[in-house]
């Protein structure tokens, strides 16, 4: 995530008014504004804008779940093993209107951390490390390096162009997505069942992606070498991150048990269901050049290729084409195979280059990389980054998760008019019109699938620690003269 | 020196041998806790260092030559033997950590040297670990405070499967799972991970014994690191003043001491004249000394570090101080007119050839010292590879006529930082040969080019003085005899 690189949304079409009340635009959104204009009829709400997201800091914005996050169980002071500082020695970052990109801010808590927000409006927020000291006061230290972070992962459609004809580039759809959902699914496995790990979270990146925030406390004590051995395990793609073309090699007669569970658990049976079906592998001309290249021999794949040209259509009504080639195609190899061992793999290969999750390792491999805030807006599509259920990940739909405008109309909807001030909370953090809409379910599961566990872990580890190191000094000899 | 004054001194320790128990190396295995206490003679200090220095470029050597494990264990067995054993297995073992904590003053100092020792000791220890018997190894787990102990049987049989898929997807198909397996936190064994070497599970990593040594070297590694920061610290805050007549200079030294040949004596037996060096150069100079050369037959002048860089390799390759006069003042005058040139230049170049001043015979400089020198503005030596801006270094590369993907290569080890691996792909990609050898000194690049010429042209290349055209196709097509098909 590069300094400054902030992508301009259109600006949001603004509400319009009734021109012979209201000739100021610049009034539009303000809030404190005096209330001389309260029978306005507002029209719905559209796409995105700075003044629609300062109504979504101030009454959506999830800030206490954020803070109850990040702070790990940490908590004011109840002993000493309770690390008060811990929050604030957290870098948060903002990227504000105009390109303007702020670092190393940290915050005492999650008014202060409200309060901020809220007065500077960015489009949007990033989370960086822990560091020894407040990120904010470093220049006071003679030291400062982080210390923690959340081990992460980015995933990015992007990287699937090669693999994919419904879309390119920022767009998505339902044929596509499906690459997104194997990656939570192999990438989620891989984190608890070999690395250990419980307190995940998998979250939407507001377009094309989806990003993951491992949050146990080993996960965010790994050093830099840690976090590469981890994406070099994670790793199947020959050569350097940044080739564009994806190869695949699997090496040897056997493949580690790691990439055969994912193989025959999420990728041969998403393979077979939806990629190859609904990218049209077998059947439109250039995927199926593209596939055969992956055959390593020639002659073969040309033969295969004028099969199927002079073939035409083998599949039965029911059946669909690409499946029934690729049956065809099975066939042909496993039979060729004992002539011209190359041909050893490359199926599997096939389906690996097709549905193997592609990651941004760079992003994993150093803890000093910035990743985006769960439940921030993004400014091109207007969606909010929800948090996404990695059981349940078959059923996420990208397309259908709010926007900030149609949380802002439901929020109008309920209250009518959203020149009202928002309701003063009893906590100057708490969002106040969050249950009326349906980020509320976002949030919920948020909690229930990720939160909860965490902090009364966190809380249990830390109560752990301070009855041992209580115990330790009780069993001391109390040393005198 | 008294290294106690590094912390970490227990009474006990290292220095005094604990069962007579000596190994395949000759001397206990160690990961270095305990420095000596024992104060050592001046003489030793260095030649302990250097010993073992030679061991350790002979690690990296072998290592970057990309030999296998196996190799590589009987690399270091040899290495060893040569130039660390002593007399018994106690000399030995003090020799070892003598010389160890030596060099860990030499490279604490900066990044580059201390990334260097980590490296190369860690190789060493990977390998003197490996040859141990799995008694001696389990035995030293035990003695390095590492609780490691072997998986019990029932928890093995759970796994069963999954450890022979293991095993067979590392070493293929045949191969058998082996009998003891360690289990650890997989963050203790980042490599093995890596490679997808073990079994993961739940946060465990199943390591079989015959991959124990990945683990104990990264413990190895870990403490290590540390110490080398801790000695920088000391280092810089009273070591190298307290020490500054006797230690420091000797300490400084080690660490950019070149081991090799030092050329100082010419190489080739005819000499070589003036009027051949346009042609040598093309055919045969290392990329520094073609761009020194490029630079003062466009510039006529060179500063006083390209004048040192070149003429000494110029004398190296036997260019007579005649001709060397000669060929300065060719270009010098071209400037300065005759008259400047005599009277401020020569005298540096009879300095080179020890006709002037201590009238010591100064030797080439090796690749370590030209790659650590540090060019300022207007300077033209240094070693390109480490020295110019990846452009520069690739439209330079592509004016030596090298393909695309020799260039690639080069551009690669530059950026990992292997500069001499660099200059020797290039000179594998202008000679079409592999270098075995590696580079190590611009007149060890020159020897072996000249090597390879006259094994092609069964003459002198230079007698004509033409330039020898340089052929580009790998050795493996130009050597192979059409085979006869029957
Ligand atoms: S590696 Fe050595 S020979 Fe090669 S260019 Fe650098 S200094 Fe010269
Ligand atoms: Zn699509």
């Amino acid at each position: 995530m590069a300094p400054g690189a902030i992508e301009h949304g259109p600006s949001a079409k603004r509400t319009r008014h009734d021109p012979d009340i209201d000739s100021t635009p610049a009034a539009d959104m303000e809030v404190d504004e005096a209330p001389a204009k309260r029978d306005v009829v507002y029209e719905d709400f559209e796409g995105y804008s700075p003044q629609l997201m300062q109504q979504f800091y101030r009454r959506l914005f999830p800030f206490p779940e954020m803070v109850r996050w990040l702070s790990y169980g940490h908590k004011k002071n109840p002993h000493p093993m309770y690390d008060e500082n811990y929050l604030q020695r957290r870098e948060i970052s903002m990227t504000l209107d105009g390109d303007i990109f702020v670092r190393y801010q940290s915050f005492k808590n999650a008014d202060e951390m409200a309060k901020t927000i809220r007065a500077r409006n960015p489009l949007k927020i990033d989370i960086g490390a822990v560091f020894n000291v407040d990120p904010a006061k470093r220049n006071a230290y003679s030291s400062f390096g982080a210390v923690e972070r959340e081990l992460v992962f980015d995933v990015d459609m992007t990287d699937y162009d090669d693999v994919r004809t419904c879309c390119t580039g920022a767009d998505i759809c339902k044929d596509c997505w499906p690459l997104m959902t194997i990656a939570i699914k192999v990438v989620d496995h891989i984190l608890r069942e070999d690395l250990g790990y419980q307190h995940i979270l998998w979250v939407y990146s507001g377009r094309r992606g989806v990003h993951c925030w491992v949050c146990d406390e080993k996960a965010r004590k790994l050093t830099n070498e840690q976090r590469g051995a981890i994406t070099d395990y994670l790793k199947v793609y020959k050569g350097s991150e940044n080739n564009k073309e994806k190869k695949v090699s699997l090496q040897g007669s056997v493949l580690h048990p790691m990439l055969s569970r994912a193989y025959r658990e999420v990728l041969l049976p998403a393979f077979l269901d939806q990629v190859l079906p609904r990218q049209n592998l077998l059947v439109n001309e250039t995927q199926i050049d593209t596939l055969l290249a992956m055959i390593p021999d020639e002659e073969l794949a040309e033969e295969v290729k004028a099969k199927w040209r002079n073939g035409g259509r083998r599949a039965s009504a029911h059946e669909d084409e690409n499946l029934a080639r690729w049956k065809d195609l099975e066939k042909i190899v496993i039979r060729e195979k004992k002539r011209n061992i190359r041909l050893g793999h490359c199926l599997e290969e096939i389906v690996f280059a097709y549905t193997y999750p592609r990651l941004d390792l760079e992003v994993s491999k150093h803890m000093n990389h910035l990743l985006k805030a769960p439940f921030c807006v993004h400014p091109k599509t207007g969606k909010v980054c929800v948090p996404i259920d990695p059981a349940d990940c078959d059923n996420f739909d990208p397309m259908g998760v709010p926007t900030l405008a149609s949380l802002l109309n439901e929020v109008q909807r309920f209250r009518g008019d959203l020149r009202e001030p928002a309701e003063e909370a009893a906590e100057a953090a708490l969002p106040t019109d969050l249950d009326k809409t349906s980020l509320k379910e976002a949030v919920q599961l948020f909690r229930t699938t990720f939160l909860d566990d965490l902090e009364a872990d966190c809380k249990s580890d830390i109560e752990r620690a301070y009855r041992a190191k209580k115990d330790e000094l009780a069993s001391r000899p109390t040393t005198g003269w | 020196m008294n290294f106690s004054n590094v912390p970490n001194k227990r009474k006990s320790g290292a220095a005094s041998p604990l069962h007579g128990d000596y190994t395949a190396s000759g001397a206990q295995l160690t990961m270095y806790q305990v420095p000596p206490i024992e104060d050592v003679a001046l003489e030793e200090f260095e030649q302990f260092a250097l010993d073992r220095l030679r061991v350790l470029k002979g690690v990296e050597e072998a290592r970057s030559r990309g030999r296998k494990p196996d190799e590589l264990e009987s690399v270091v067995n040899d290495l060893w033997r040569k130039h660390m054993r002593m007399g018994d297995a106690a000399e030995t073992t003090r020799k070892d950590i003598i010389s160890h904590y030596v060099l860990r003053l030499a490279y604490c100092r900066t990044e580059d040297l201390r990334k260097w020792l980590l490296s190369q000791e860690s190789a060493l220890f990977r390998y003197r670990f490996r040859m141990e018997s799995p008694d001696a190894q389990r035995r030293f787990l035990t003695e390095s405070g590492l609780p490691y102990n072997p998986v019990a049987n029932a928890e093995l049989e759970a796994h069963k499967d999954k450890l022979l898929q293991v095993a067979r997807s590392v070493a293929g198909a045949g191969a058998t799972a082996e009998s003891v397996y360690y289990k650890v936190p997989f963050e203790d064994v980042p490599e093995l991970v890596a490679g997808r070497k073990v079994l993961l599970s739940k946060g465990w990593a199943y390591v079989p014994r015959d991959q124990l040594a990945a683990l104990v070297v990264g413990h190895f590694r870990t403490r290590l690191s540390k110490s080398l920061t801790l000695t920088r610290s000391q280092w810089n805050a009273k070591i190298e003043a307290q020490e500054k007549d006797r230690l420091t200079p000797v300490v400084e030294a080690l660490s950019s001491r070149y081991l090799g040949p030092d050329y100082s004596t010419p190489s080739t037996k005819a000499g070589v004249r003036v009027a051949d060096v346009d042609a040598l150069a093309a055919a045969s100079f290392p990329l520094c000394m073609q761009h020194l050369l490029h630079k003062v037959r466009d510039d006529h002048h060179l500063k006083h570090g390209g004048r040192q860089q070149l003429g000494l390799f110029l004398k190296g390759i036997g260019l007579t101080l005649e001709d060397a006069l000669t060929f300065w003042r060719t270009e010098f005058a071209q400037k300065f007119g005759v008259d400047k040139f005599d009277k401020e230049y020569a005298y540096n170049v009879r300095h080179n050839y020890g006709k002037e001043g201590k009238r010591t015979d100064y030797t080439p400089y090796s690749c370590i010292k030209i790659i650590s020198s540090t060019p300022g503005v207007g300077d033209h030596h240094g070693c390109p590879y480490r020295h110019f801006s990846q452009d520069n270094l690739s439209a330079a590369l592509g004016r030596m006529r090298l393909n695309r993907k020799t260039i690639d290569d080069v551009m690669t080890k530059v950026k990992n930082h292997h500069y001499q691996l660099a200059c020797a792909a290039t000179f594998e990609g202008v000679h079409g040969a592999p270098c075995e050898s590696g580079i190590n000194h611009p007149n060890q690049y020159f020897d072996e080019s000249r090597k390879r010429a006259a094994s092609r042209e069964g003459d002198d290349p230079t007698a004509q003085g033409t330039p020898p055209v340089a052929e580009r196709q790998p050795a493996a097509e130009r050597a192979s005899p059409v085979t006869p098909v029957h």
